[in-house]
């Protein structure tokens, strides 16, 4: 890193293939495109999140510059901690992430994608068929699913249960953080697996081969040469799967952020702030928090790809 | 081959401007309704009488019928975003509590600004009351047309009462005591039932405030809004908050679940059918829409099954204007969408559905309680004797841009009671901080 710094300034390379201008030129349409629909709304949601505006009511036509009060009312400390409070629900996504993505997603895809290098080609691609199902059908179906598979009353899951003389659950009502963290672990595992696997497969099989004849275990092979050669990978891994589950609107369908709030992950509370109690000010702030948010991970995203590419010693 | 390319785009523009007149109207209309499903009759009425006797008087007008099927709270949330990009159906069903929160947002417009004076020319106007014209009016403008109003009272099982040793056709409970104690005899002679049924939570939408908060509230004598003001904290608001813990809390008289889950409004209606729920606060149309033979929640033998009573107040007399049994109306009609391309046929049509023919058409449907006063309920001694008996004790929601989001707020204070997360309290106050950052601190009241 220090060395960078005190480099000079590396030439661009000049590809030459359009003029500079021509080059401009072609460029100004989808500039022009970001610009509208990318620029635009950012600068006027951070704008609208300074205002009052809602869809209905007095304050739909004529908003009024409220200044930073609807940051405060987020980050108000006597009700910041409170079911159905902005505070709630990022604590909620915090923990949501942690055990969905971090320890669901990313660990169940590293044990998929170990196991299935060792097992025959056609199990292999049975399972992988399976996990990537899991991952590309479309969300609204999922839901609707899952919704079936986990009800009290006619669910595949309790009639599973009950057949093997186990007592049926109220999933949804009494665990419903569980069943959304279960879900996108289920939901998203493919990913990581897909990820590691073709990490895994990489690695020359040679470094095991040489393990094996020195007798070394599966878990001694993976802690000592597969898990140190994917270790870049798995940095990348960590940082989109957890961008994404923060953002992650999915488990909605399974709860409505409910019941009494207690699934509402901070992209359901800015939907409902915004477009159920249409308070469009109020649900600005909640947005460009996140915005902010998510720059976060992309700026640590970015400097951890940077180093990545800086030449080792 | 640019001479080829204009005479093609001549040849284009002239053939659209020959056509274009030919083109038939197309026109929208929505309801909460699906044929076979929710508000079954509704769509009936007007797939099977308003379009077909629409379309043969005026042959260049298409109406195509939009069945939603989502909860109220959806459709709601649809026409607000489409009213405000000014797309949406021409002709929509809309509930006339909402008109004063879409009228201040400019999401609504008068009929006369819509379609023109000849608006104010109807025929119809003079056969719909004065009370029911304001169900879909704002500040002396009409946005819609009315098409009923509808009373709330308590329906029992008279099987299930009968079981615990109770009367059914003579029970009339005088006061909240007297509902728990019937309710606290039917859970004694079916353990595994939850006799009482007073709508909480979020997920029932407005159906909580309207069949529960509000049936409770008005039997301490209070309003939700008193003098232009909302009332954020009272002691009607904590008697009313701890009736729902007692209920779902203390006793487990009712069913926690069904306030909870996603779906607790139908499951509530299930409960009723299914010989759960022995007790249930619901308007008139659940005998009229939601109970009748072969509808999803029929209650079987129901003439002889299902009974009704009046909704009593706290105390006797405690209730509001001093009142021993208390309820509250609500209104549905039709509006149209301020931005509709055909103002002129939109209007004939939303017209046309409030003549006494088609109304007359909808009673053989379904019979209710109309609006208009030269139509008749047809043999429903049902719908007649509630009327007679309900409609002079009614009094109306307030006429409020900010009820909406006031409501919400009360939904919410009434599932963290009944979820047993917070204290009536604790709920009260959250309950006061929330209104008061919607309506502002000098629009709100505080009776303790």
């Amino acid at each position: 890193m220090s060395t960078e710094a005190g480099q000079p300034r590396r030439k661009v390379r000049n590809f030459a293939l359009l003029s500079t201008r021509a080059g401009a030129a072609f460029l100004t349409p989808a500039g022009l495109l970001v610009a509208i629909f990318v620029i635009a709304p950012f600068f006027w949601v951070i704008f609208v999140s300074f205002t009052n505006r809602t869809l209905l009511g007095r304050t739909a036509l004529n908003p009024e510059f409220v200044g930073f009060a609807n940051y405060f009312a987020l980050f108000d400390p006597s009700n910041f901690f409170q079911r159905g409070q902005f505070g709630f629900s990022l604590i909620l996504t915090t923990q949501f992430v942690l055990a969905s993505a971090l320890i669901g997603q990313a660990l169940l895809g590293l044990l998929l994608a170990w196991l299935i290098q060792t097992v025959p080609p056609v199990i292999k691609r049975i399972t992988e068929t399976f996990v990537i199902a899991a991952w590309i059908l479309p969300e609204v179906v999922i839901g609707f699913a899952w919704f079936a598979f986990l009800d009290r009353d006619q669910g595949t899951l309790n009639m599973l249960l009950t057949s093997l003389g186990l007592p049926p659950g109220d999933f949804l009502l009494d665990q419903p953080f569980w069943v959304i963290v279960v879900f996108n672990t289920w939901r998203g595992a493919a990913f990581s697996m897909m990820l590691f696997s073709s990490a895994f497969s990489s690695i020359p099989p040679s470094y095991f081969q040489a393990a094996d004849v020195a007798g070394a275990s599966s878990w001694q092979k993976f802690r000592d040469i597969g898990l140190p050669l994917i270790r870049g990978h798995i940095v990348t891994d960590l940082i989109l799967i957890t961008m994404w589950t923060f953002n992650t609107f999915t488990p909605f369908l399974l709860t409505n952020g409910g019941p009494s709030y207690r699934t509402e992950l901070v992209s359901i509370y800015n939907y409902r702030v915004a477009f159920q109690d249409f308070q469009f000010g109020k649900g600005a702030a909640v947005g460009v928090i996140m915005m902010l948010i998510n720059l976060a991970f992309a700026l640590v995203y970015l400097s951890i790809g940077r180093k990545k590419k800086a030449p080792r010693t | 081959m640019s001479n080829r390319l204009r005479s093609l785009a001549l040849g284009l523009g002239a053939a659209t401007a020959l056509v274009g007149p030919a083109f038939a109207v197309d026109l929208d209309i929505t309801c909460r309704c699906v044929v076979g499903g929710v508000n079954s009759a509704t769509a009936e009425w007007i797939e099977n009488s308003v379009i077909p006797a629409f379309e043969e008087a005026n042959p260049d007008v298409n109406v195509t019928l939009n069945q939603f099927g989502g909860e109220d709270a959806q459709l709601t949330q649809q026409l607000a975003l489409d009213f405000s990009t000014g797309a949406g159906p021409d002709v929509s069903a809309f509930d006339g509590f909402l008109i004063p929160s879409f009228v201040e947002g400019g999401l609504l417009k008068p009929l006369h600004e819509v379609a023109g004076e000849e608006v104010n020319d109807w025929s119809g106007w003079e056969a719909l009351s004065e009370g029911s014209r304001a169900l879909m009016e704002y500040q002396g403008d009409y946005y819609g047309i009315p098409l009923g109003t509808d009373v709330r009272m308590l329906y029992t099982r008279k099987d299930m009462l009968a079981e615990a040793g109770i009367d059914a056709d003579t029970w009339q409970p005088t006061s909240w005591e007297e509902i728990l104690e019937a309710g606290r005899a039917v859970k004694e002679a079916f353990p595994e039932s939850f006799p009482i049924q007073l709508n909480a939570g979020v997920a029932m939408g407005e159906a909580t405030t309207m069949q529960g908060y509000w049936l409770a509230l008005l039997g301490t004598g209070e309003r939700v809004m008193q003098d232009g003001k909302y009332v954020v904290e009272s002691q009607g608001i904590l008697d009313t908050l701890n009736l729902y813990k007692t209920i779902y809390v203390d006793e487990e008289l009712g069913d926690q679940r069904a306030q909870l889950l996603a779906d607790g409004r139908n499951r509530s209606f299930a409960n009723f059918r299914d010989g759960v729920t022995a007790l249930l606060l619901e308007g008139d149309y659940f005998y009229r829409s939601v109970t009748p033979e072969g509808s999803e929640f029929a209650v079987d033998n129901r003439d002889e099954v299902m009974g009704w009573a009046k909704i009593p107040a706290q105390e006797p007399g405690a209730g509001i204007n001093g009142q021993d049994f208390v309820t509250i109306s609500g209104g549905t009609g039709f509006v149209l969408n301020p931005a509709t391309e055909h103002p002129q046929e939109a209007w004939a049509l939303l017209s046309f559905m409030n003549e006494p023919e088609m109304q007359n058409a909808f009673q053989q449907l379904q019979p209710r309680i109309t609006a208009r006063t030269d139509i008749e309920i047809p043999n429903s001694p049902f719908l007649t004797e509630v009327s007679q008996t309900l409609l002079p004790l009614t009094t109306a929601r307030p006429n409020d841009p900010d009820y909406n989001a006031v409501s919400s707020e009360i939904q919410r204070m009434t599932e963290s009671v009944v979820s047993g997360e917070l204290s009536p309290e604790e709920a009260m106050a959250q309950y006061k901080s929330a209104v008061t950052a919607i309506v502002g601190e000098e629009n709100t009241v505080s009776l303790l």
